[in-house]
């Protein structure tokens, strides 16, 4: 082998390396902080090999959302556990519960070895090549309305996937609010480079998801990864300071957050009396119905994935 | 071995990490973290045997999966975090009670 052949091979060794490496130290890091750095950092290397795997949609949305978003609600969480609270992590552990670990932490890793040499057996017999079901996805995507393979999968093939998913989101939004929601974050001014970067970020942000989305029909892009970028701009603004009027927390939040599973039902119901499958779109206007969908679903994870990141339900105005 | 099997292999090593993490780490955020890395292994297993198709384009439909799978993980973790919080207003302790060795 030359060097030219070597060289992708020492890249996905150094890449899947550093993976491993990452992981371990994000969940072995002494102080918590230091751990969820590690985690972002860990999300950052994942969308590297996700470009690997030639799956360039799947790196947008761990960039976005796996590392940026799940990195933010992370370190928010850390910030309202206090200081004494995140430092017990070590403390708490009594000498004896500590003797005790020590004892047994050989067999968790023990059994883990084993079941890591299970899958990994597992995955290693599994046939060398395998098209899965790409000949099918080819063979159809003329009629799905998009051409980018991977949109077509999630909005027309599967859309009941996706309707799915978008509900999960609600679910979960219900449920933080249902506990209760939590103590507010701590409103501090904002230091003048946050306040200037969120002053000239927001409507790049704003316009990066407009291109997102619509270049999600034919390219990597689409209504996940543009919430995404949504979701990223109202967290800065929430960063800053920014609060929504309570004239828009009441009815209309609620509005926006179900419109994309509304939008998709409503699609789903169409389709099925006139005579059709579920979201069996016709393929003239296929194309149409499917960005309709992904706007209304962008604008509802979008806003969703902000208020998660909130956790207190917004008061309105008739005051809760 | 492929570019696709060692890609899988990697994401068996992460989950296997993330599983060792959830077992022996107290803290709740820390297993939190646990699963998030659990998750991303299985996302890599998904992607990376998407990937066995020569040189042709990879099976979108797994890559959809993970999409969708990366979407439902960031709403159970806002929900685990908003959970360990409460457990923390209500008990002062981020970590769950371990009645047989206390």
């Amino acid at each position: 082998m030359d060097a030219l052949t070597l060289l992708p091979w020492i890249f996905d060794g150094v890449t899947g390396l550093a993976l491993l490496l990452l992981a371990s130290w994000a969940l072995a890091s002494p102080r918590l902080f230091t751990g969820i750095v590690m985690f972002v950092a860990f999300g950052l290397m994942m969308s590297i090999a996700w470009v690997r795997l030639d799956a360039p949609d799947i790196a947008l949305a761990e960039v976005a959302i796996g590392a940026g978003l799940t990195g933010a609600l992370l370190l928010a969480a850390l910030a309202r556990l206090t200081a004494a609270q995140a430092a017990q992590e070590s403390a708490s552990q009594s000498a004896k519960r500590k003797r005790t670990l020590r004892l047994f932490q050989w067999a968790p890793a023990l059994l883990l070895a084993m079941v890591a040499a299970g899958l990994a057996y597992a995955v290693q017999s599994l046939p060398p090549d395998s098209a899965g079901l790409s000949a099918d996805v080819a063979a159809n995507i003329a009629r799905s309305g998009v051409s980018n393979p991977v949109t077509a999968v999630l909005l027309n093939f599967r859309g009941y996937d996706t309707l799915l998913e978008i509900l999960v989101l609600l679910l979960a939004l219900i449920s933080v609010w249902t506990l209760g929601g939590l103590s507010p974050q701590r409103t501090v001014p904002p230091g003048p480079v946050l306040d200037v970067l969120t002053r000239v970020l927001t409507p790049v942000l704003l316009l990066l998801s407009a291109y997102l989305l619509w270049v999600g029909a034919r390219s990597p892009g689409g209504a996940f990864q543009a919430a995404a970028v949504l979701a990223a701009a109202g967290v800065l603004l929430l960063l800053a300071g920014w609060r929504p009027q309570p004239r828009f927390t009441g009815i209309p939040l609620r509005l926006v957050l179900v419109a994309g599973p509304v939008l998709f039902l409503a699609f789903s119901l169409v389709t099925i009396a006139t005579g059709r499958n579920l979201m069996e779109y016709p393929p003239p206007r296929a194309g149409v119905l499917i960005f309709l969908l992904e706007a209304a679903a962008t604008l509802s994870i979008g806003v969703t994935l902000v208020a998660l990141f909130l956790g207190e339900r917004p008061p309105d105005k008739e005051g809760q | 071995m492929s570019p696709a099997h060692f890609f899988a292999l990697v994401g068996v090593g992460l989950f296997c990490i993330g599983l060792y993490a959830l077992i022996v780490r107290a803290h709740l955020l820390r297993k939190i973290l646990a699963i998030n890395v659990m998750g991303s292994g299985v996302f890599l297993v998904l992607a990376a045997l998407a990937k066995r198709t020569g040189s042709a384009a990879p099976d979108p439909v797994p890559h959809a999966m993970v999409i969708t799978g990366i979407v439902v993980a960031v709403a159970a973790t806002a929900f685990a975090l908003v959970l360990m919080l409460r457990l923390v207003a209500e008990t002062g302790r981020a970590e769950l009670p371990d009645e047989r060795i206390e």
